[in-house]
């Protein structure tokens, strides 16, 4: 009886794991040689770094430090992820935006040049694509970030979109930024440390917002955002550069700042209440469902014109029938799958994420529930191997996010 | 054997310590003997300063000033191992089952123990708990066939001794063996060693 204990970096790979199943088990198959490999690899090696197989990537799920050390060093000081696998990706032409609204939810047309937000891709159905965070550089240049697991998927569908839009006479192109490489600096070193190596004042570079600019001596760009719920930035760089970037980043932070893993990754967005596509967000959820009406446009709300906007405008008046909630529960961590009860013992729904809380000492998880058991305070029963476990919906972020926003 | 002595000789001139301190030529039949004796001993006082090295990397790996590039000494002599990862120790006809370092060195940090209750039947291979860590969830499996008599309690609340000393404090159940000659089935400490560097080999 072997696996219990063992194939840990195969499981947490399937669990953090996005995308489609099909590319899962591809996934699990590819032996490492077919891995691809970002220009960090050898550096992360070289640091101590724990590779495993992560949607065709070989990425470090930890270094030297424990999951629960590093993510509870983010917090305290900060952290530095290397997140090349993602898929950053630049929408140009002077009907970028009318293009890219047809497939997101977000008001495009309303961001402010330099000013960016989360949003959801949808399908017919009205169902999540992917999440992404879309960057407004210029009215005729939009930047995007992927998921890595999504990537194949998502361009195939962004692709499939723009043949259409073009043969109608519309004009975008795109260029897949291969060439960069992208680096999440978070927590709250994250804005003294860059501020080392940049000449622009960082302190009017607000949550959200975007600019192109000199870092370490290459060009960059810049986005005040991240998946952690700490102040931070993500921040893409020529690849050649990369590495050099890396190493002043940690320098600069006197080894205050250190490289973190996907495993402190997913602690970190899981206590910020932040989706994973794949597991907290699929094909068939709605970005209502989701809790992410708020990335809806009012504009959008009223004019529809995306994929999928009959079914999210009629939810949206209607109200969703599921609803992605917190939870806190004792017993052991509930993972994804994990039944929820209500009460009396009835399924009311799934758990999608869950773990152990470095920060809180304590489990938390998302799932959805049916809507009316979805308000905070509610109790609930978490199954667990056959063992059912108190638990009771909460707000989340679980742990107050720091966003550097203007006061 | 002949040069090695040699080499023997020259090395202890070096080291400073001059006990033999006779020129080649010198050699005869009697102090060639009395040179292989000392010899002989010295090799010994280099085996025991060997071992107590091993015995400081042991400690260090304890303490967790180096997880990375671990070696596989922690590996406890008289217990015998699954291939899971479990460990079990037989006193009599009580054994005391936990699950090994390398293993909870592999899982990371420790967050629960699922145990079982007093009196359950526990059969060899079939899982009876679980370890939740911050990484993953894992089943623990039986070594051995039997019943509960005890559970580690102590694991409830703090479930990282799990993680500093999963060979002793972070012991999980004792099981009354039901069947004593399963235990041909586990490994020694040797052939477990060997078993967990050929399956991070793997990795």
């Amino acid at each position: 009886m072997r696996g219990g204990l063992w194939q840990l970096g195969q499981s947490i790979t399937r669990r953090l794991a996005h995308g489609d199943k099909k590319a899962v088990a591809r996934r699990c198959f590819a032996s490492e040689a077919e891995l691809k490999k970002t220009v960090f690899h050898d550096f992360h090696v070289a640091n101590g770094g724990k590779m495993v197989p992560f949607a065709g990537w070989s990425m470090p799920i930890q270094y030297k430090d424990s999951i629960m050390d590093s993510t509870i060093n983010c917090r305290q000081n900060g952290s530095l992820f290397d997140v090349s696998h993602m898929c950053g990706l630049s929408l140009k032409g002077k009907d970028a935006v009318p293009f890219l609204e047809k497939l997101v939810i977000a008001d495009v047309a309303g961001l402010a040049p330099g000013t960016g937000s989360l949003t959801v891709f949808t399908n017919e159905k009205g169902g999540a694509i992917d999440d992404s965070v879309i960057t407004k550089v210029k009215d005729d240049h939009i930047y995007l970030v992927v998921n890595a697991g999504c990537r194949d998927k998502d361009l195939a569908h962004i692709e499939e979109h723009m043949k259409a839009f073009k043969a109608k006479g519309g004009h975008v192109s795109w260029h897949i930024h291969d060439e960069r490489s992208l680096l999440a600096l978070q927590g709250p070193l994250a804005a003294p440390v860059l501020q080392h190596l940049t000449k622009e004042d960082l302190s009017k570079l607000y949550f959200g917002e975007f600019r192109v600019l000199d870092i370490n001596g290459s060009v960059c760009f810049l986005t005040r955002t991240g998946y952690t719920g700490e102040d931070g930035f993500e921040i893409s760089v020529p690849s050649e550069h990369g590495v050099d970037l890396a190493k002043a980043i940690l320098e600069k932070s006197e080894g205050k700042v250190r490289l973190t893993g996907l495993g402190a990754r997913d602690s970190l967005r899981l206590e910020a209440g932040l989706c994973l596509y794949g597991n907290d967000m699929e094909q068939h959820i709605t970005p209502i469902e989701a809790g992410l009406t708020w990335a809806i446009g009012k504009r959008r709300r009223a004019e529809g014109g995306f994929l999928g906007a009959d079914v999210i405008l009629k939810q949206l008046e209607e109200g969703p029938k599921i609803r992605r909630v917190g939870f806190f529960s004792s017993g052991p961590p509930p993972r994804s799958h994990s039944e929820i009860q209500d009460e009396g013992g009835k399924n009311i729904g799934e758990i999608t994420s869950g773990g152990f809380s470095p920060c809180l000492q304590k489990n938390i998880a998302m799932g959805y529930v049916k809507s009316g058991l979805h308000k905070a305070g509610t109790k609930v029963k978490i199954v667990i191997r056959g063992k059912t476990n108190e638990g009771v919906v909460t707000k989340m972020p679980f742990v107050p996010t720091k966003y550097y926003k203007p006061s | 054997m002949c040069l090695e002595y040699i080499l023997f000789l020259l090395n202890f001139k070096f080291s400073g310590v001059i006990i033999f301190t006779l020129p080649l030529k010198l050699m005869t039949w009697e102090t060639h003997t009395y040179g292989v004796i000392i010899w002989r001993r010295f090799r010994k006082k280099e085996r025991e300063m060997a071992c107590r090295q091993l015995w400081a990397s042991r400690a260090a790996s304890y303490l967790r000033i180096s997880v990375f590039h671990r070696s596989f000494s922690k590996v406890v002599k008289d217990l015998k191992y699954a291939d899971s990862h479990e460990w079990v120790k037989v006193d009599g006809n009580s054994a005391t089952v936990g699950i090994t370092d390398h293993a909870q060195d592999h899982l990371g940090d420790v967050v629960y123990v699922e145990l079982p209750e007093v009196g359950t039947a526990v059969t060899q291979g079939g899982s009876f708990g679980a370890v939740e860590s911050v990484k993953a969830t894992s089943d623990i499996n039986s070594p051995v066939s039997g019943k509960v008599v005890e559970v580690n309690e102590e694991l409830s609340n703090s479930p990282a001794l799990v993680n500093s000393s999963p060979c002793k404090d972070g012991w999980i159940i004792k099981v009354e063996l039901s069947d004593k000659g399963e235990l041909k089935n586990l490994m020694d400490s040797e052939q477990y060693s060997k078993f967990c560097e050929d399956e991070d080999s793997k990795h």
